[in-house]
């Protein structure tokens, strides 16, 4: 593709801290080269304000190659912008023309309150995570990873549900919040697995209680999960939660 | 796990929506297939509503359908008041929105206002139990006539039927209320499905199918009577 550089107009909701409101702020910037990363931009942006004297664009970020689930921009209107199965970190300006505008938002839900600017706390993932997405094993030498025989088909669709990154984007685009998307995805992916097997029941039970205590939002089947994930995990991981946790509820001995 | 405690987490709570969705949709399996029986007079012109009586006689007659019906109302009062509090409760989970909204990027607009839809309905439900239900089984002695057929008298409810399908407006409601059926269980059909963790590929195919069939033939059929009463091709006469 032609490289070409372009202007644009950037609607970026700034916020000092949680406790304080926030609005939108307006930049412009100029010569923006087509093959720059969307972040790139952002860092080109930052460094001006920084040499004006002023608070730079707050944003996570970390590995910019779509793999470590930092990055989260609600871009016109869509979780990690345009293009489908894909990171902000890995959205790059050819996506954009001359004179675009693009308003950048924040991840919005109450349980992922904004700390500043851009940046959302994400810890909720982090404790749905911590009260069920472990399983036990054996101390001293690890067990050779073939010892396991594991169905071909059952350990591919472990691994897709693996591929989850905890970014975020499924519950910034449900419009009941919900973290149904990415709780599935942790869920099957060690439901799949015979090492998933002594924890299979109170795992997904557990988790369940812990995403209702964070307080997002019950799934519809909207599907807009699924269409903004970066890593295409299916709503079928959501069929196979609730039947998890159907199981589990319904044959628990406690 | 306590039963409340099952019931009244995020997924209970899409349980109850499910299975009672998926009630209502047996519901209206019969329902329709009753309230076909008025085409018979399409076929045999001296029907005059002859089956479809005999039908709503036999759905009135029995204690074991009118006991089945005190649980129709129970499943529907519940999808209904379920369905507001999750809607509530799922709206109250962002309090700042969105500047931009994401519109119907990644899903039909359907599939996102199932409470919209779902409240359509049930304004259509209130007006249809005022015409049919509240004539037909309470205050019957006095707005239903009698017909007997081989001595045996019953409820004409086909006459009245007839009566309330004259007005063109009440038939253009009944197709609005159709309309918002289709929708609603275009989405909710598999959905329910979908909840109670149907995720295999040929079940789901299945059900994404069958959905889809159902959420037109059904909303169709029950369509084309009052239309059919209205443009004189189903009569009393």
């Amino acid at each position: 593709m032609e490289h070409y550089t372009m202007n644009l107009t950037l609607k970026v909701w700034r916020q000092k801290s949680s406790k304080e409101k926030g609005s939108f702020e307006t930049y412009k910037v100029s010569d923006i080269s087509s093959e720059m990363s969307f972040l790139e931009m952002i860092d080109v942006l930052n460094e001006r304000l920084i040499n004006e004297g002023k608070e730079p664009i707050a944003f996570d970020h970390d590995c910019r190659e779509g793999i470590c689930g930092a990055c989260s921009m609600y871009i016109n209107g869509r979780p990690h912008g345009p293009w489908t199965a894909n990171t902000t970190c890995q959205l790059h300006m050819r996506a954009y023309k001359d004179g675009d505008t693009i308003v950048v938002e924040p991840w919005r839900a109450n349980s992922f309150p904004v700390i500043k600017d851009l940046v959302v706390d994400r810890g909720a993932f982090d404790r749905i995570i911590a009260a069920g997405g472990f399983i036990s094993a054996n101390t001293g030498n690890a067990v050779d990873a073939n010892a396991t025989p594991i169905e071909k088909d059952k350990a591919d669709a472990a691994f897709a549900a693996a591929a989850c990154i905890g970014c975020g984007a499924c519950v910034a685009a449900c419009k009941n919040s919900s973290a149904m998307l990415f709780l599935s995805a942790k869920v099957s992916h060690l439901a799949l697995l015979p090492q998933g097997g002594p924890e299979r029941k109170s795992r997904v039970l557990n988790m369940v209680q812990q995403m209702d205590k964070e307080g997002f939002g019950a799934c519809t089947f909207t599907e807009a999960c699924e269409a903004v994930c970066p890593k295409e995990i299916s709503v079928t991981n959501i069929s196979r939660l609730n039947k998890e946790y159907l199981i589990a509820g319904l044959t628990e001995e406690k | 796990m306590k039963w409340s405690e099952f019931f009244t987490s995020s997924v209970g709570k899409k349980f109850v929506m499910a299975f009672t969705g998926l009630f209502l949709i047996s519901f209206l399996i019969v329902h329709v297939g009753i309230n076909a029986c008025i085409f018979a007079d399409m076929v045999d012109p001296d029907d005059n509503g002859e089956m479809f009586n005999k039908a709503a006689h036999f759905m009135g007659a029995s204690y074991v359908i009118r006991l089945m019906e005190i649980g129709l109302f129970a499943g529907i009062i519940l999808h209904i008041v379920q369905g507001y509090m999750l809607e509530a409760q799922n709206r109250s989970r962002r309090k700042e929105g969105y500047a931009v909204s994401m519109g119907s990027k990644g899903s039909a607009w359907y599939k996102k206002s199932m409470g919209l839809l779902g409240t359509l309905i049930l304004l259509f439900l209130i007006v249809h139990i005022a015409h049919f239900w509240v004539p037909s089984r309470i205050t019957y002695e006095t707005t239903l006539s009698e017909v007997s057929y081989n001595g045996n008298a019953m409820h004409d409810v086909f006459s009245k039927m007839v009566e309330v399908f004259q007005n063109g407006y009440v038939v253009i409601l009944y197709i609005l209320g159709c309309f918002s059926l289709a929708w609603h269980l275009l989405h909710g059909f598999q959905s329910s499905f979908r909840t109670v963790g149907v995720h295999n590929k040929k079940w789901l195919a299945l059900v994404q199918s069958v959905g889809i069939g159902f959420s037109i033939i059904v909303p169709l059929i029950f369509a084309l009577m009052p239309i059919s009463i209205f443009f004189g091709w189903v009569t009393n006469s």
